[in-house]
């Protein structure tokens, strides 16, 4: 979490897409001045955004971000939600719409053991991707590289990106030696 | 059930006019209004409960030990309940035009004019923004500047948003349940409905009923039947109800109850009917009617709410169709657009509109929270 508050510039206006309880939008409120909203679906987790004095709208981001204006916050942030939605690329476009910069995370498909698994013939299941196939969230798997290749093609251009494995950034071969990717991006 | 135990309904006499948005003014009125709690020393625990359409003062308790009188909010509001009258003094004043204790159509008309009769359709068409402002008064009245929040449900709800429209630096918090930035088309037309059975009720002699002593009752029963259909989901008079029948077989009639939903509306209607005033529904339909406050902002949402200061909190039902989710929605857009706090909360309840005065775990555990959070900054303790 610490890794990615560092993202925001302090006092920023945030946009927290799949917020889940609230902690990073009420961590970057108390340490960097950050106000803003919270975006989540789930009841346990909207109520968890009030019990904590976080701003949340509860909202089925597969509907859109209708409810935003063009450049309304600073930062969009859309960490470990990217994945669960089907319209991604639509949900991406809404991010570089909706802020001027965004920031996403996602599980690196790529990382060395997934690539092992499936070498092996079989779908990884890890710390990161805990599930099996015929269970997972994640319909949409994608990889470090292929984000790349997403943002091109959507116009985003990328100002910085960088793996995490283990809580700590991974700039070499991120695409083979990280669980999570993390890209922060501003409409090109 | 109830754990405020009995409260007592008190009035005030306010003799200065109140001056309305009709250019009309309210003269010589009295207030009814209920409290629960202990108003703080600093005076900065108090909120206002605004009530719906059919609903009063009576908010919580019960009256004279009868466990039948519990107020319509009681499961949200006593010692230890979302709203907690250990921490909070609450309020809940009857609003003018209403027919439960509050000057109303069945007063008599101030006016010298009027020669001694009771208001009946004469009685001044009154608005949310009225409400509001007699509210105000009575808040004054208790010395207090500030309430730390005003909360309501439906046409309540859009009296707690009047109130940050109103008054932006005397409430904290404004949390506006199961209600809308206006009526649509639609809901305009149930209340005409409604409003026709009324009016062309053979008793209702143009409104001056209480003369000829008959009461409109034909007419009120219909405008509660087709009000009843409004407030229920699709889904949830079928659970109830279905195609259930009063009999084991059909009796091939077309004026008898055959099936119990015509039986359970019929019901409803009758005891409408016993308790409600006719021209209390006419006029309260009309405020509902005419809310509007973007409208004298060219129907822009965003510019009716720039002024507004307070925190908000907005709940709907999702299966509310007459103030549907969306609804909310464009108030909360509204409130983005002015980076105005603002939380909303969805909840799945089978129930519909109703679903707001009801007893649900999500529902009120998001009330709670909101309240606890109030309380927190208000430094009340219980």
């Amino acid at each position: 979490m610490e890794l990615i508050a560092e993202l925001v510039p302090p006092g920023s206006r945030v946009l927290d897409l799949g917020c889940g309880g609230g902690e990073l939008l009420a961590h970057l409120r108390d340490r960097r001045q950050c106000s803003g909203y919270g975006v989540e679906i789930d009841d346990a987790n909207v109520l968890a955004c009030e019990q904590r004095g976080v701003n949340v709208v509860q909202l089925n981001l597969e509907e859109g971000l209708a409810l935003f204006e063009d450049k309304s916050f600073d930062v969009v942030l859309q960490l470990d939600t990217l994945q669960h939605l089907r319209n991604t690329e639509k949900m991406l476009r809404e991010t570089a719409r909706v802020g001027r910069i965004g920031i996403v995370s996602f599980p690196n498909f790529a990382h060395w053991p997934n690539r092992l698994r499936v070498v092996g013939g079989r779908m990884p299941v890890t710390r990161v991707l805990p599930y099996e196939w015929y269970d997972t969230p994640n319909i949409r798997v994608g990889t470090y590289a292929d984000f790349e290749v997403l943002a091109r093609r959507d116009g985003l251009r990328i100002l910085d990106s960088f793996g995490i494995q283990n809580g700590a950034v991974v700039r070499r071969w991120p695409n083979l030696l990280a669980s999570v990717a993390v890209f922060k991006f501003e409409r090109g | 059930m109830s754990t405020l135990g009995d409260v007592q309904p008190q009035s005030m006499h306010f003799a200065a006019p109140l001056p309305l948005k009709s250019g009309a003014q309210l003269r010589d009125y009295t207030l009814v209004y209920e409290t629960y709690g202990t108003l703080a020393a600093d005076r900065r625990n108090a909120v206002l409960v605004c009530h719906a359409l059919n609903a009063s003062h009576h908010a919580a308790g019960t009256h004279d030990g009868d466990p039948k009188s519990e107020g319509w909010w009681d499961n949200l509001i006593g010692p230890g309940k979302p709203l907690d009258t250990r921490r909070f003094y609450v309020i809940s004043v009857n609003n003018p035009g209403s027919c439960f204790g509050s000057t109303g159509p069945m007063h008599v008309n101030p006016d010298p004019a009027a020669g001694g009769r009771r208001y009946g359709a004469d009685f001044p068409v009154v608005t949310v923004e009225d409400w509001v402002d007699a509210q105000a008064r009575l808040i004054d009245a208790l010395g207090i500047t500030e309430l730390a929040a005003v909360l309501g449900g439906s046409l309540g709800g859009m009296q707690a948003l009047a109130w940050s429209l109103r008054y932006p630096e005397r409430l904290r918090h404004c949390i506006a349940v199961a209600t809308a930035p206006n009526l649509s088309a639609q809901n305009i037309a149930f209340n005409e409905v409604a409003r026709r059975a009324i009016v062309t009720d053979p008793d209702f002699h143009g409104g001056h009923y209480y003369e000829h002593g008959v009461v409109p009752r034909r007419g009120l029963r219909v405008a509660r039947m087709i009000g009843h259909i409004t407030y229920l989901s699709d889904d949830a008079m079928e659970a109830k109800f279905g195609r259930d029948m009063q009999a084991a077989a059909l009796g091939y009639t077309t004026q008898d109850i055959e099936f119990q939903i015509e039986g359970y509306l019929r019901y409803q209607g009758d005891k409408f009917s016993e308790y409600f005033d006719a021209n209390t529904y006419l006029l309260i339909t009309r405020a509902l009617d005419y809310f509007d406050p973007a409208f004298a902002h060219g129907g822009d949402l965003t510019a009716t709410f720039a002024g507004a200061r307070s925190k908000f909190l907005l709940i709907s039902f999702t299966t509310d169709w007459r103030f549907a989710p969306a609804r909310s929605r464009e108030i909360v857009k509204a409130l983005v657009d002015n980076r105005l706090d603002v939380s909303y909360a969805e909840i799945a309840a089978p129930h519909g509109h109703d679903a707001f005065l009801l007893e649900d775990a999500r529902y009120h555990a998001v009330l709670r929270a909101r309240f606890e959070r109030i309380a927190a900054e208000t430094g009340t303790t219980p």
